[in-house]
């Protein structure tokens, strides 16, 4: 049988998390097939017909989803369900919000957050915030699966020529309506995909004070990371919040500035390649999954870090 | 309006975990467990609502082993009316809870349903989605604000793009993020008082939910360690190192 993964998007370009989610979807079944639910997204689909790993797409257009409300979008996915083996999507908000709603009306147990396909039943997912590894095997014959998307390498994003069919809509759930999204614009790239996280804490004091963060990631062309401390504080937008609820990132590089390292934040970003951590208590537990560990006020390292970047001759973007 | 709010037993959110060496799961004996945190702004953000003269009664709910009515009487003494304590021993998936739960909503009628977004043992952010897929209602996932206006709720959700608003009529499921408010603490005289207060308790074979396990687990085990890093001096050397030995900037 197939698989068939709903894609992400904003009705103009299929989410980059798609792509991971399509990789781990190709490990389960290789016939995967990308489900498109929007308005007005004839270009996502074409997007998405473009992905080699991708057998066939399925669009399904109306006004009713233009904002991805679960409500409008679950019965779409339950309609297509009796030719699939694996319903996947990616575990962010929108695929944390989508999946339990499909999957209890399939009365499925979902599997949530993979980090590993194992088999087509058998997959590893990360407990008690990271802390614990599960390898779980689902025994339901239908399985709905969501995808932590920095544990899967993206895939192929052009040279595939994929059939685009159209499927029925769904009616419209009228008892839950989308009044606005206020989304943070940012010229940086994203947080869930940037190559460099600078990441500031409770530390910083200040929402002022995140203008060090700032200048130091302008320079690395880095995005702008926080603990859950520093967003609750009201320093930054919640945007930034990594870690057990926040988000998940896996850069290359970390630097944690006036972040502790509670277990919650750790969750976030441990599995980063390369992690710095610059606080002034020596005992600080985020120094225990640091690679280089800088005990310093970051009031006087961030300057100095950001004077010692600018000596370099070259910094890789 | 009535609110039901489900709360769930999990170990204490500041215990470092320890995986059982036989790799059938995690240490939970002479560990200290606690109500789950997001649990706590659900029970918080309707005792709330009820001080605001908008809701008439706080039912705290809980699906587990014997224990978990601490779980029920802690949110009691933080002004929830009453509760129900559905036993069950075990691991209960999302899904199961979520038919549990679907019983009591059947019997009890609630205008609104509240519950933590995720809860920390497990992570699965599952039963408040299913619970509202088996209802047919409205969810409004990861709430950060909630305003509620006559018959409807403007619900302010945290998602990765920033927020999102959305209105929604009742009844519904809400589950609640860490943001939404600051739970309060249990004084004395009231941890006292809820002891007076009645918890209803049954089984969940009783409520006819089948709670067999659809989903085996094959091990846990701990993640890979990272290896030790070093302390380094200065900035300058900070920089040097990411440079020319991590190679990373």
């Amino acid at each position: 049988m197939s698989v068939l993964l709903i894609a992400e998007h904003n009705n103009k370009e299929l989410k980059s998390f798609t792509l991971n989610a399509v990789t781990a979807a190709s490990q389960i079944d290789s016939d995967v097939h990308a489900l498109v639910i929007g308005n007005n997204c004839g270009d996502v689909a074409k997007a998405a017909s473009e992905l080699p790993l991708v057998k066939k797409v399925i669009s399904v257009e109306a006004a009713h989803y233009e904002n991805f409300l679960a409500e409008n979008f679950a019965p779409v996915v339950i309609k297509l369900a009796d030719n699939y083996s694996h319903i996947v999507c990616s575990a962010n908000t929108f695929g944390k919000n989508l999946m339990p709603r499909i999957a209890a009306k399939l009365d499925t147990s979902q599997v949530s957050d993979i980090i590993k396909v194992e088999s087509a039943d058998t997959f590893v997912r990360p407990i008690y915030a990271g802390n614990a590894f599960a390898t779980v095997k689902s025994t339901d014959a239908k399985k709905c699966v969501t995808i932590r998307p920095t544990s899967f390498d993206t895939c192929e994003s052009s040279g595939g020529s994929a059939p685009i069919e159209t499927a029925e809509t769904a009616e419209e759930f009228s008892l839950t309506k989308f009044v606005k999204r206020e989304e943070i614009k940012s010229d940086r790239p994203e947080l869930g995909t940037a190559r460099i996280v600078v990441s500031g804490g409770r530390g910083m004091q200040s929402g002022d004070n995140f203008k060090l963060i700032t200048s130091i990631a302008d320079k690395l062309n880095a995005a702008i990371g926080a603990s859950r401390a520093a967003v609750d504080a009201g320093y930054i937008s919640n945007d930034h919040q990594v870690g057990q609820t926040g988000k998940v990132v896996v850069p290359d590089l970390y630097i944690a500035v006036g972040i502790s390292g509670a277990i919650q934040h750790l969750a976030g970003m441990k599995e980063s390649k390369v992690i710095v951590a610059i606080n002034k208590d020596g005992e600080a537990p985020i120094f225990s999954v640091a690679d280089y560990g800088l005990e310093a006020d970051l009031f006087e390292a961030l300057p100095q870090f950001l004077e010692e970047l600018n000596k370099l001759n070259t910094i890789q973007k | 309006m009535k609110i039901l709010v489900a709360v769930k037993r999990v170990i204490d959110y500041n215990v470092q975990i320890r995986v059982k060496e036989d790799g059938t799961g995690v240490v939970t004996d002479n560990v200290k467990m606690s109500t789950n945190p997001p649990d706590d702004n659900a029970i918080e953000e309707a005792v709330k609502i009820k001080e605001s003269g908008k809701a008439t009664e706080v039912i705290a709910v809980t699906v587990g082993e014997e224990k978990a009515q601490e779980t029920v009487r802690k949110a009691l003494a933080v002004g929830a009316d009453r509760g129900i304590h559905v036993k069950a021993e075990g691991v209960i998936e999302p899904l199961a809870v979520s038919k549990i739960l679907q019983k009591i909503v059947d019997k009890e009628k609630p205008d609104l349903v509240f519950m933590g977004k995720q809860a920390i043992d497990d992570d699965c952010n599952q039963t408040g989605q299913m619970l509202s897929a088996l209802l047919d209602w409205p969810q409004a996932t990861f709430a950060s604000k909630i305003e509620v206006k006559d018959g409807k709720l403007e619900v302010v959700r945290e998602i990765d793009e920033g927020l999102e608003t959305i209105e929604i009529n009742t009844p519904a499921i809400i589950t609640c993020d860490l943001r939404l408010n600051e739970p309060r603490y249990a004084s004395l005289p009231n941890i006292m008082k809820a002891k007076k207060k009645p918890i209803e308790q049954m089984n969940a074979s009783d409520l006819g939910v089948d709670t067999a396990l659809k989903i085996q687990q094959i091990k846990v085990e701990e993640p890979p360690k990272r290896k030790a890093g070093i302390k380094v001096s200065s900035v300058a050397e900070l920089v040097q190192k990411l440079k020319n030995e991590a190679k990373v900037i």
